[in-house]
């Protein structure tokens, strides 16, 4: 008896939009596998891990700032994602947007006014995009692998926040430690509820996804990506530009990642310090592939993904569930999806004899 | 107007407050929360705080409870953990790493009741202590028995990241070689991280094949005694011993050891004496230990240490003590005279002997 992979004549629309949610499904039952075989009660260690981290205002609030670098980050690279341009290097854009926006903050330190914080944004946005013209440049006209590039950039801006931080953006009275002053109000995210630390940048990145929704899904240029994606010999022959999609896809990734890199700053962190991101830039690759690389999907995956971080300390906390167990959640979660996607695409068969060709 | 249901569920309230509150009163038990910046692995700085952990627990008995959470990334992310272990009924915790000073200032902000205690940050507050210890008197003794043992007197210095700290340990390693071998020159590679031990092997390795014969280090794996070890050269760890991954190469270790410091800590809690201090604790305190001393030492060498480590534990010795010259051979401090605390926690030079420069 032999197993054949062979490809579907028409996959399923339906089961494309239902994977992600088998794969959530698959994920939970795994994991309360896990709990049991971890000697724990699976339904306390179901609420420790999924209900507890949202059980109240505070921790809802937590959830949305946890996700909101994740789904303005995951919408902007899902712009590009579609079009086939792969930007590996939002967690170095982030990071240039960190860089830019805290230089303007660390400049009017105290200063009370009102422009400083869009300046910070603006300028973080420039220095997200700057940091994603590089791969673009030398992809459109070297034709250089933008994975590549834009992966080793990444490791590039992360040195260089260091270095500045270590250096010229250091706090003078802070005994030499890595890190710059705390800023002044006027630079940083007015809180929205009293009580929890939601701040304006949710906002902002829910806004984000919104502007993402509207560019992908109604106007012409985000339906040139789609067309590019699926075919690029179609839409080359159909007059499309691709070199300028190529900007679009890989600027909209460091725009986004440049602002989710001045939110964070002006928001939950408050200064600048030698890291300013857990891997949101590669955790919302995830992020967007898992939401369809559409917004509204991207939106719930990066909720998810966030309870899933929250998940993790709330089990340490209350159940003494080892730290890794985040780990384990996110990985199940991609293997299911990436098996579930596969079966999208093919069918098994089992024969009872292997074919010569076969 | 209140109805029927309304007054049974607040008699329903009212006796689970009552309840809780006797709960409370029965218990007794302090509660006390841990924050861990990475995983408690097999050695290394957080091994150490949860070696202090287990020894608070087993000095106070059932009079505590504790709970710890690994592997929590320094900045916002702590904020949240250590405003949930304050929220769920914490009412001292230990944040055991210097990138979660503002986090717990914040959070000891919103919990006026709750005790706090930041390890290696220079801010306290009404509710929050800090502590550290006088790592560089464990370096300062470490470097007698490396100056006394090298042959090149060349010495290797694995380093993570140039903040004071580290470099008062550098200094205090390059004074101590210095003070039983004038020859000795220390090499130091920058690492960039508290973490990898990929990159800290190849900067051992770099250094022992530019001659170095002693590997030290102030990074968190075992890396660079491992390498040693492979090398076939000496080694001084750091943070916990590591002899059982350098049985030949460990000459010895520089131990961190919290946990007669958590059980007073924790004792003066239960006291009701809890104030808020900027601790700074050394070998006198007995927080600053060496690790058994390998027996390829000769006797003459143990003895002189042990006669060291007497002097700084009186206070009669210090390892900062003039005449130190910086590394253009300008007088920093002039004999008789010694560094004050202030100035330590500033370092931002070399002394001679270590070679290249801090960087920028």
């Amino acid at each position: 008896m032999f197993v054949k992979i062979e490809p579907r004549p028409e996959p399923s629309r339906v089961m494309k939009y239902c994977s992600p949610l088998i794969a959530a499904l698959l994920m939970l039952i795994s994991g309360l596998i896990i709990f049991t075989l971890l000697g724990k009660d699976p339904m306390q260690a179901f609420f420790a891990f999924f209900i507890e981290p949202v059980h109240d205002l505070y921790s809802v609030g937590e959830l949305f700032i946890k996700a909101a670098p994740l789904m303005l980050i995951g919408t902007g690279l899902a712009i590009g994602f579609r079009a086939n341009i792969w930007n590996i290097g939002a967690e170095g854009q982030m990071a240039l947007g960190a860089i830019f926006g805290g230089y303007i903050a660390i400049i009017f330190h105290g200063s009370s006014s009102h422009f400083v914080l869009p300046l910070m944004i603006l300028c973080g946005a420039a220095g997200g995009m700057l940091w994603a013209a590089i791969p673009a440049l030398l992809k459109t006209v070297f034709n250089a692998n933008e994975i590549l590039v834009s992966l080793m950039l990444n490791y590039v801006a992360l040195l260089l926040l260091e270095l500045l931080v270590h250096g010229p953006l250091r706090d003078p009275n802070g005994y030499g430690f890595p890190q710059s002053v705390l800023f002044s109000d006027s630079a940083m995210l007015p809180i929205l509820i009293k009580g929890t630390r939601l701040h304006l940048g949710v906002l902002i990145s829910i806004i984000g996804v919104g502007i993402g929704w509207v560019f992908l899904e109604k106007s012409f240029t985000g339906y040139q990506l789609q067309v590019a994606g699926l075919a690029q010999k179609a839409a080359t022959y159909a007059g499309f530009d691709y070199k300028k999609l190529i900007w679009i896809g890989m600027l909209a990734g460091g725009l986004a990642a440049g602002i989710a890199g001045v939110l964070e700053i002006a928001g939950p962190i408050g200064q600048l310090l030698p890291s300013i991101s857990p891997g949101y830039g590669y955790a919302a690759i995830i992020v967007a592939f898992v939401g369809r690389l559409h917004p509204g999907g991207i939106f719930l995956s990066s909720l998810l993904m966030a309870l899933l971080y929250l998940g993790g300390e709330s089990g340490q906390m209350n159940l003494d569930l080892p730290s890794a167990v985040t780990g384990i959640f996110q990985g199940l979660l991609l293997f299911y999806l990436l098996a579930a996607d596969f079966l999208i695409y093919f069918r098994l068969r089992i024969t009872r004899r292997q074919r010569k060709e076969g | 107007m209140i109805t029927k249901k309304g007054i049974f569920s607040i008699a329903i309230l009212a006796a689970c407050v009552l309840g809780l509150a006797l709960s409370a009163t029965a218990a007794e038990k302090l509660k006390i929360g841990f924050v861990y910046v990475s995983p408690i692995g097999d050695a290394g700085w957080t091994y150490q705080h949860n070696l202090g952990r287990l020894a608070l627990e087993k000095n106070l008995g059932d009079k505590v409870e504790t709970k710890y959470v690994e592997k929590v990334p320094e900045g916002p992310e702590a904020e949240r953990v250590i405003r949930n272990l304050a929220n769920s009924g914490y009412d001292l915790i230990f944040t055991t790493s210097f990138g979660y000073m503002n986090p717990t200032l914040k959070v000891a902000r919103m919990f006026p009741k709750k005790y706090f205690e930041h390890c290696t940050g220079y801010k306290t507050a009404k509710n929050v202590g800090t502590y550290m210890c006088r790592y560089y008197q464990g370096r300062y003794l470490a470097g007698i028995i490396a100056g006394k043992m090298t042959k090149s007197n060349i010495m290797g210095y694995v380093a993570a990241f140039p903040i004071p700290e580290v470099i008062r340990g550098i200094n205090a390693f390059t004074l101590g070689a210095r003070s039983v071998n004038p020859d000795v020159k220390v090499k130091v590679i920058w690492v960039n991280s508290w973490f990898d031990p990929g990159k800290e092997r190849e900067a051992a390795e770099a250094m022992i094949a530019q001659g170095a014969d002693v590997i030290t280090h102030h990074t968190d794996s075992t890396a660079p005694v491992l390498t040693a070890e492979e090398k076939g050269v000496y080694a001084i760890a750091y943070h916990s011993d590591m002899s059982k991954y350098g049985p030949k190469a460990q000459l010895t270790a520089v131990t961190h050891n919290y946990g007669k410091f958590y059980t007073k800590v924790a004792q003066s809690v239960l006291d009701h004496t809890w104030k808020p201090e900027a601790v700074w604790s050394g070998i006198k305190e007995g927080s600053i230990k060496l690790a058994p001393i390998n027996p390829v030492v000769p006797k003459d060498v143990v003895a002189l240490v042990e006669k060291t480590t007497k002097e700084i534990a009186e206070g009669t010795f210090k390892p900062f003590h003039g005449p130190i010259k910086d590394q253009s051979g300008k007088l920093i401090v002039a004999a008789g005279k010694a560094l004050t605390d202030k100035d330590l926690l500033a370092m931002n030079y070399y002394v001679e002997g270590v070679q290249g420069s801090i960087p920028k």
